[in-house]
């Protein structure tokens, strides 16, 4: 097992190395630079600026320092915008927020779709089944970009039981709106999957044979079919996990959480590379560590995978 | 009383394609510690009378008729009846080896579960056991090997495992279904050898499901030959082999390689196995019947005894096939 | 000898009048296909979709560009559709015709979504097939290129290339190509790693046929079931990214649009009581999804028949 972990773990790294290598150079590949729009600047100003980002260095020692810099300090350095705030001060301020709320819908999404697929596929063909098949399929195409202002019509406006906006530390009054849009068509798919791995494994030959140990039907399922039926649910979660952060950009915009998402939109429409960059960069790390976390899951239960 | 009372039993499936019907008015008795034999190619429906017995049929078969279980109905019982049943009175193993024993847990954790779960015992208690059971049916190094898991075992060593198991709680009676289809053909023969002396040991009532002829002679001291979901022929094993009274028991021994007769051409039996979806009328064998006429068409004799504890379904007379 | 085989096999034949016959795989998935409701109604309903998107344009009485002066600045009043001033499904804000819109947007949604899936088809299929064919360390190397770029953020990648290379369809078009064949990737790796060991194959192999021959005509022929399936599957998936950077204002630029623009469109200005502008097109993005969901999904069920 341990050898696993660390074999995962040396994918891991120079993974991460590529990302942070590619997103930089991708960004410098850009036609202009960030400097070179709206009004022309002095050539001495424009030299000055250039110095003080360290942009007249050759492109490997930009690439070099901006590298180190994460690396060993954890510095995605200062933004080209905002001459006195650094990304790391624009990302302190975000990530917290997309974390907190982030996490949660994650969470909810995932204990509420994997509950709602068993239960269907384990009451399969009934009523709750084709409920929940319906909901989630129809869940699945609602973008978070019209759940969101669906919520807000109907909670906020006609209902008036929550806030509109803001974030206030996270007080739960104003964390149920984001969680419901973030989490929702999430929600739809963890259980469908779940619902069609488990009644998959269901009919397996060694459930049959857990059954012909006489073992009630609750721990035929929870000792036999949940491990070998959450797997497939385990290699969603990665790109699940991606899509949240991602809707984050939503969420910020619909309910001014101010998270990570807020920043990243703003520092598209204002060239912030440096910004941008950062974002990327860790959200990408993010979602290589959560790689990390489900192969070693998947090792922990599949015990073929382990070697 | 029989231990095992099975009374025109029927199994159908609802299917995409329509109604299958996959046993159709199958009678059988086993008294307790006897040998019985079922063979039939497959799609013959041998596999879904165990299954209708252990209550393991799937969700859209249907299961009629009567299966009594020590004077006990047992056929579609209710959870709270039969998981009592099984393992502990009836023990099922099953075909495939290899995707029959649950593939992320270990050996130890399945096998010490059945008797943690009907007898109540401690966990260490339940792995010794296992590992006594493991013993007996000859793995090597079984206390070292029961933490492992399914697939660090080879196939032969796992239908081992699979039978250990379903010895566990020393049941009355024990169904092996194509216990050795999957496995190579020295294994097949270590396995048979091995299930005859648990049988021996262990005095259990035992069914054997096999489509090979050659399995049930060295085994069974009672066959019963199935053809379409019906029973065709039923008689002990020597006489059967003897003087087959059935054109398809027939047409099954000469399908069968002999050693002791050179050069002499297999005889197959022509036509395939019959389609399950059409209704259950006159003799399933017939389209491939040497003998067969347009009555055998229509309807089909039932069983009957033609001498002391053999019995056969056809429309000829033994004469008539002679 | 027992059994008489010539008159079994005419006693067979009279039997097997009506009874199955040896259809063909294609055949038989055909026919399930067909008497799957949700996939013929799936069927059906993108038929209709895209001969209103591809025709309906003559119906209207407006064009997607023109701007209708009468209701411009107070569409919530008098842009609701009506079929008396031409607007069957209102207009928006500006006084444009939203059936025109609607229609132009499930054009543009419609043509994202199919050439997404292509790239993901023809990219996918081929480094797949060639990985999963080749083997050792080519296939090594390859799987491990994949695992890399599926650890990358894309959409902000995405996002990235739209703000610095600018937005244009081309840029459109590249950045979801670029995300959708991974995947597809690995799943036909899979498959042709199963395919490798058939006797066909090693017979090619073993009469000198070269790789990549092989490969086209022995493998790829033998991935259509699976790629058809899983290529109609990401029509939507594509079609909702697609709908994501529109709604950051990142997608097709103005007059053209598409169903993602016109609902995050019609969701902000929800407010102001004019609902028909985000229901319209989302009805139709709705429906659209359902239709590949639904085929999709019936086409692998016809290919892959188990009785649930």
């Amino acid at each position: 097992m341990i050898n696993y972990i660390l074999k995962r773990l040396a994918v891991a790294v120079p993974t991460l190395l590529l990302l942070i290598i590619i997103s930089f150079l991708l960004m410098h590949a850009a036609p202009g630079g960030p400097f070179t729009q709206e009004r022309q600047l002095p050539a001495a100003v424009l030299a000055n600026l250039e110095a003080k980002y360290g942009l007249d260095q050759p492109l490997w020692r930009q690439l070099l320092s901006y590298v180190w810099g994460i690396v060993a300090h954890f510095d995605f350095g200062p933004s080209f915008i905002y001459k006195d705030r650094t990304v790391n001060e624009i990302i302190a301020q975000g990530f917290p927020v997309t974390l907190t709320y982030g996490t949660v819908s994650f969470v909810i999404a995932i204990l509420v779709g994997v509950s709602l697929g068993i239960a269907a596929a384990i009451r399969h063909n009934t009523w709750l089944d084709y409920l929940a098949v319906g909901v989630s399929i129809g869940a699945q195409v609602l973008p978070n970009f019209v759940m969101a202002p669906l919520l807000l019509l109907t909670f906020t406006w006609w209902l008036r039981w929550l806030p509109g906006g803001g974030w206030e530390h996270g007080r739960w009054e104003y964390m149920v709106m984001p969680v419901i849009a973030l989490s929702t068509s999430y929600m739809a798919s963890i259980a469908r999957l779940t619902r069609a791995s488990m009644l998959e494994v269901l009919t397996s030959n060694h459930i049959r044979t857990a059954r012909a140990k006489g073992l009630p039907e609750r721990k035929v399922i929870l000792r036999h079919a949940l491990k070998p039926a959450l797997l497939p649910v385990l290699s969603y979660l990665g790109p699940a996990f991606v899509a949240m952060v991602t809707g984050s950009v939503v969420v910020d915009f619909f309910f001014s959480t101010g998270g990570i998402g807020r920043s990243f939109v703003d520092s598209a429409l204002n060239r912030d590379y440096a910004v941008m960059l950062g974002i990327t960069i860790l959200v990408g790390a993010l979602t290589i560590f959560f790689n990390l976390v489900v192969d070693i899951l998947y090792g922990w239960i599949d015990p073929k995978i382990r070697y | 009383m029989a231990l095992l009372e099975i009374t025109d039993l029927s199994v159908a499936f609802d299917t995409q394609e329509g109604v299958v019907n996959a046993v159709n008015g199958v009678t059988l008795a086993l008294d307790r510690g006897r040998t019985l034999g079922i063979v039939g190619e497959s799609g013959s429906g041998k596999s879904q009378i165990a299954f209708s017995v252990m209550g393991l049929l799937a969700k859209n078969g249907r299961a009629t008729g009567s299966v009594r279980f020590d004077g006990r109905e047992i056929l579609n019982a209710r959870p709270a009846v039969i998981n009592p049943i099984r393992a502990q009175k009836i023990a099922m193993v099953f075909q495939d080896p290899m995707t029959s024993l649950n593939p992320y847990m270990r050996i130890s954790d399945q096998m010490a579960e059945v008797l943690v779960h009907h007898k109540g015992i401690g966990k260490s208690e339940a792995v010794a056991e296992a590992v006594r059971m493991l013993d007996a049916v000859k793995i090597p190094d079984a206390a070292g090997r029961i933490r492992l898991y399914p697939h660090e075992f080879s196939g032969g060593m796992r239908q081992r495992v699979m039978i250990a198991m379903s010895l566990l709680c020393r049941p009355d009676l024990l169904i092996a279904d194509e216990p050795t289809t999957a496995l190579d053909v020295t294994v097949q023969a270590q396995i048979m050898t091995l299930l005859g002396e648990l049988q021996r040991d262990f005095g259990m009532a035992t069914v054997l499901i096999t489509h090979d002829l050659g399995v049930i002679a060295g085994f069974c001291e009672e066959v019963l030959v199935l053809y379409g979901g019906q029973v065709m022929e039923t008689s002990p094993t020597d006489p059967l082999f003897e003087s087959p009274a059935h054109p398809y028991t027939r047409g099954l021994l000469a399908a069968i390689p002999r050693v002791d007769q050179e050069g002499e051409e297999l005889d197959a039996i022509p036509g395939s196995p019959p389609n399950m979806t059409r209704a259950p009328k006159g003799c399933p064998f017939a389209p491939r019947c040497a003998f067969a006429g347009e009555d055998c068409l229509d309807h089909l004799a039932p069983l009957s005894e033609f001498s002391p504890g053999r019995f056969r379904a056809c429309n000829r007379s033994l004469e008539e096939i002679a | 000898m027992v059994i008489d085989a010539t008159r079994m096999k005419n006693l067979g034949d009279r039997f097997a009048e009506g009874e199955v016959r040896g259809r063909s795989l294609w055949a038989d998935a055909r026919r399930r296909f067909f008497r799957n409701k949700a996939a013929v109604g799936g069927l059906v309903m993108l038929a209709l979709i895209t001969l209103l998107a591809l025709f309906g344009d003559s119906l209207a009485q407006w064009s997607n560009e023109e701007i209708d002066f009468d209701v411009m600045g107070q569409a919530a009043q008098v842009g609701q559709p009506s079929i008396g001033n031409g607007h069957y499904f209102g207009t928006d804000d500006l006084g444009r015709d939203l059936y025109s819109r609607t229609l132009q947007g499930t054009r543009i949604s419609l043509m994202v979504g199919i050439v997404g899936s292509l790239i993901a088809v023809i990219v996918g299929t081929l480094y797949g097939a060639v990985s999963g064919y080749v083997g050792g360390r080519t296939d090594q190397i390859l799987m491990r290129t994949v695992d890399i770029l599926l650890a990358v953020p894309f959409m902000f990648v995405v996002i990235l290339l739209l703000v610095m290379f600018g937005r244009s369809l081309f840029m459109l078009f590249f950045g979801i190509g670029l995300m959708s064949w991974l995947n597809m990737a690995r799943i036909v790796r899979g498959q042709t790693l199963s395919l490798k060991h058939k006797e066909y194959v090693e017979a090619a192999q073993a009469t000198g046929v070269p790789t990549f021959t092989i490969i086209l005509r022995h493998i790829v022929p033998n991935l259509v079931g699976i790629v058809a399936v899983y290529a109609t599957l990401l029509v939507p998936e594509m079609i909702l990214i697609e709908s994501f950077i529109s709604f950051l204002g990142l997608g097709v630029q103005e007059p053209l649009t598409s169903l993602g623009a016109l609902i995050s469109e019609g969701a902000r200005t929800i407010y102001y009581g004019t609902t028909w502008q985000l229901l319209w097109p989302l009805a139709f993005f709705v429906a659209t999804l359902f239709s590949f969901f639904f085929i999709g999904d019936g086409l692998r069920d016809a290919l892959d028949p188990k009785d649930r």
